[in-house]
C-alpha cells in the first residue's frame, strides 16, 4: 500500500522585494505517494526550486500547510527540521554540490555522518557501485566529468538512506549522453528500490520519462 | 569520518593561509613561552648566583650599594676601595658565622681573546674564601702555598680562555707580573669560573692596593639578626653594609619593568594572532557558505556545523602552539644570547628555562585560544539558514 510522503495544502511562499510581494509558491495542493517519480516542470522563475525547497524543508513557509511523512512542518523550527531533513530527505543539486577535498566515497560518508547512519566506508561503496562508480571511489570530484560528480551526489544522498529524492535541475549541467545516464540512475532507482524521486527541470526530455507530471507557472500549479 | 578529519582537510583546501595563521599563532606562542621561560630561568640563576656567593651580606666601601653589589656579582672592576682595618674591626664580632674579605681589580690585556682584547679579572682572597665556598672543589691543583705566595688559582673558565693548567706560568698584562698556576677550581656554574684568583696579599702588594679591599663578604650563625647588623654598622664612616636578599630584589625589580614591556609586546602578539586566526575562519566561512548549506540539506545540524568550524579554529591554535613551544624550545639560546647582550646584568646559567610544565600550559593556553577565537566564527556558520546559504553561494 502506498504510503502518503508529501501533502501540501493552499501553500504559499511569498518574498518581499523592493517592497514588493512576490508569491514564488502560490496556493499549491499537492500530494505524494511512496513509489512516485515526479517531475515538476515550468519555466523560469516559476516556482520549482522553492517548491522543491518547501518540501525538503529548507525553505519557510508563508502559509498553508505542509505534512512530511504526516509530520506538520508548516511551522517546525530549524533545530526540529534538521531531524526531518536527516534520513528522510535525499537532496541532488545542479551543480553537483560535492566538497572539493573529499574523495567520492568521503563525500558518500559525510552524507552518512551528518544523516546519523555512520556506516562504515566498504558499506557506502555498495552506493557507489549502486551507480555505476564502484571504480572511481577514491578520486576527487576534479577528476571526475560531470556525469560522474552528479552520480556520486545521487550516491550521496542514497546514502542517508532517505525515504524521498529531491533533485533541482539534476542535468542542468550535463550533456544530452550525461543527462540520460542520470536519467536512467533515477530511473532504476524508482523501479528497483520504489524510491519516491521528485525532479524539479525544465528539460522536457526528463521530464517525459517521468511518470508524473506537475506544471507550474507564477507558483501555481496549472496542470498535473 | 569524524569531525576532526573532515575539519583537517577544510584546512587543507587553503594551505597557504592555513600555513600563515598557524605561523601567527606559532610565533605568539613562541615570543610569550621563551618570556615566561626567562622569567623563571632569569630568578633562578640569580637566585643561584647570589645562594652561591656564599655570603648574606656584602660590608662594601661607601657608594651606591646596588652598584657594588651588582659589579660584584659580574666580578666587574671599578669599585671603590676601603681600609682593611674594618674587616679586623668587625671578624670579631660573636654572631659572624664566617667572614672572608676580598680585593678585586680588572687588567686590560690587549692580546687576551685571541688578540680582541678584554678584561681580566683578578680577586685577592684569604683561607677562610673556601669556607664560605665549600662546595669550591678543585679540578686540578690546590690551595695558595703561602699567604704572599706570587701565585694563583683560576676559574674554570678563565683556565679554559687562558689555556692554562695547574704549573703553568701567567702573565699579568700591564703590571708585568709572572704567577704560577697552582690549582684550577671545577665549573661552578657562576661568575667565579672566570676570575683569577690570587692571595690576598700578594694582590695588594701586586696592585699598589696596601691594606685596601674592595669587600667584605659576611655571613651570620643566625639569619634573623641581619637587621640588628646592619642597624650596628651603619654608623660606621666610609663603608655601607648591603644584604643580598635586597640586591636580589632590587636586580629583579630592574628587570622587572623590562619584562612588563615583553609581556605587553606578547599579548600584543597574541591578541592580533587571535584576530588572524578569526580573520581566517570567517574567510573561510564566507568562502563556504554553499558548502554549509549543503551540509544543512543533507543532515548536519546547526550544532554539527558550530563544532566542525571550531574545530577547525582549535586545530589552528593548537598545531601552532605546539609550533611556537618548538621554536621556543630551538630558539631559547638565540634568545638567551639576545638578552644577555641587553641586560645590565645577566647572572650566569639558563636564563630561558623552559620547562615540561611551562610547554604543557602554552599547549593548553593553545587550545584555550582556538576555543575562543572560533565561537564567533562557529557561531556565524551554524546559525546560517540552510536555503539562504545555499543561494548565497550560487
Amino acid at each position: 500500500m502506498s504510503e502518503l510522503i508529501v501533502k501540501a495544502e493552499k501553500l504559499t511562499k511569498v518574498y518581499e522585494l523592493f517592497a514588493e510581494e512576490i508569491a514564488a509558491v502560490n496556493n499549491v495542493d499537492l500530494e505524494i505517494t511512496s513509489g512516485e517519480f515526479i517531475s515538476i516542470m515550468g519555466p523560469s522563475g516559476s516556482g520549482k526550486t522553492t517548491l522543491l525547497d518547501m518540501i525538503g524543508c529548507l525553505e519557510s513557509i508563508t502559509s498553508g500547510r505542509l505534512e512530511i511523512l504526516g509530520q506538520d512542518v508548516s511551522t517546525m523550527a530549524e533545530s526540529r527540521l534538521v531531524n526531518i531533513r536527516r534520513g528522510t530527505i535525499g537532496f541532488i543539486f545542479q551543480d553537483f554540490s560535492l566538497i572539493p577535498t573529499l574523495t567520492a566515497l568521503e563525500n558518500v560518508q559525510l552524507a552518512s555522518y551528518f544523516g546519523g547512519t555512520s556506516q562504515k566506508s566498504h558499506n557506502l561503496t555498495v552506493f557507489l557501485e549502486k551507480v555505476g562508480l564502484g571504480h572511481r571511489i577514491n578520486h576527487l570530484p576534479k577528476q571526475m566529468s560531470g556525469g560522474e560528480k552528479q552520480r556520486v551526489a545521487i550516491a550521496r544522498a542514497l546514502a542517508a538512506q532517505p525515504k524521498f529524492l529531491l533533485a533541482d535541475e539534476p542535468t542542468g549541467h550535463l550533456d544530452t549522453e550525461n543527462s540520460q545516464e542520470i536519467l536512467n540512475v533515477f530511473k532504476q532507482l524508482n523501479q528497483e528500490e520504489n524510491l519516491t524521486i521528485i525532479v524539479a527541470t525544465h528539460d522536457q526530455g526528463l521530464g517525459s520519462q517521468t511518470k508524473r507530471k506537475i506544471y507550474l507557472q507564477d507558483g501555481k500549479i496549472i496542470l498535473q | 569520518m569524524n569531525v576532526i578529519s573532515i575539519a583537517c582537510k577544510n584546512l587543507k583546501r587553503k594551505k597557504i593561509r592555513s600555513v600563515l595563521s598557524i605561523g601567527g599563532v606559532a610565533i605568539a606562542v613562541a615570543v610569550l613561552v621563551s618570556l615566561l621561560g626567562f622569567d623563571k630561568g632569569y630568578q633562578e640563576s640569580l637566585t643561584v648566583n647570589i645562594d652561591k656567593m656564599g655570603y648574606q651580606l656584602l660590608v662594601t666601601a661607601k657608594g651606591c650599594p646596588y652598584e657594588a653589589a651588582t659589579m660584584m656579582l659580574k666580578g666587574g672592576g671599578g669599585l671603590r676601595y676601603m681600609e682593611q682595618d674594618i674587616y679586623e674591626k668587625i671578624q670579631s664580632d660573636i654572631r659572624i658565622d664566617k667572614i672572608t674579605p676580598q680585593l678585586v681589580s680588572t687588567v686590560y690585556d690587549p692580546d687576551r681573546l685571541e688578540g680582541q682584547g678584554g678584561f681580566a679579572m683578578y680577586m685577592g682572597i684569604a683561607d677562610s674564601y673556601l669556607e664560605l665556598k665549600p662546595w669550591s672543589k678543585f679540578e686540578s691543583g690546590g690551595w695558595f702555598s703561602s699567604e704572599t705566595a706570587e701565585e694563583v688559582i683560576m676559574g674554570y673558565e678563565a683556565a679554559e680562555v687562558e689555556q692554562r693548567l695547574a704549573g703553568d706560568k701567567i702573565f699579568i698584562a700591564n703590571i708585568d707580573k709572572v704567577l704560577t698556576v697552582v690549582g684550577i677550581f671545577e665549573r661552578t656554574g657562576t661568575q667565579d669560573d672566570g676570575i683569577i684568583f690570587l692571595p690576598l696579599k700578594t694582590m695588594q702588594e701586586i696592585f699598589s692596593l696596601p691594606d685596601k679591599l674592595s669587600g667584605v663578604g659576611i655571613k651570620l650563625k643566625d639569619i634573623q639578626e641581619i637587621g640588628d647588623f646592619e642597624e650596628d654598622l651603619y654608623n660606621e664612616p666610609g663603608i655601607q653594609i648591603i644584604s643580598m636578599a635586597q640586591v636580589r630584589g632590587t636586580i629583579l625589580n630592574l628587570v622587572s619593568s623590562a619584562k612588563v614591556m615583553a609581556n605587553s609586546v606578547a599579548i600584543i602578539a597574541i591578541f592580533i594572532a587571535v584576530i588572524g586566526v578569526v580573520n581566517t575562519i570567517l574567510m573561510s566561512v564566507f568562502e563556504r557558505t554553499k558548502e554549509i548549506g549543503v551540509m544543512k540539506a543533507i543532515g548536519a545540524s546547526a550544532l554539527d556545523i558550530f563544532k566542525l568550524i571550531w574545530t577547525e579554529t582549535i586545530l589552528v591554535c593548537t598545531v601552532g602552539g605546539i609550533l611556537g613551544s618548538i621554536f621556543a624550545l630551538l630558539g631559547s639560546g638565540i634568545v638567551e644570547n639576545i638578552i644577555k647582550r641587553i641586560l645590565p646584568y645577566a647572572p650566569s646559567g639558563q636564563l630561558v628555562l623552559i620547562s615540561p610544565s611551562l610547554l604543557f600550559s602554552a599547549f593548553i593556553g593553545a587550545i584555550i585560544l582556538g576555543i575562543f577565537s572560533g565561537i564567533y566564527p562557529a557561531w556565524r556558520a551554524s546559525s546560517m539558514r540552510p536555503v539562504e546559504a545555499i543561494r548565497a553561494g550560487e
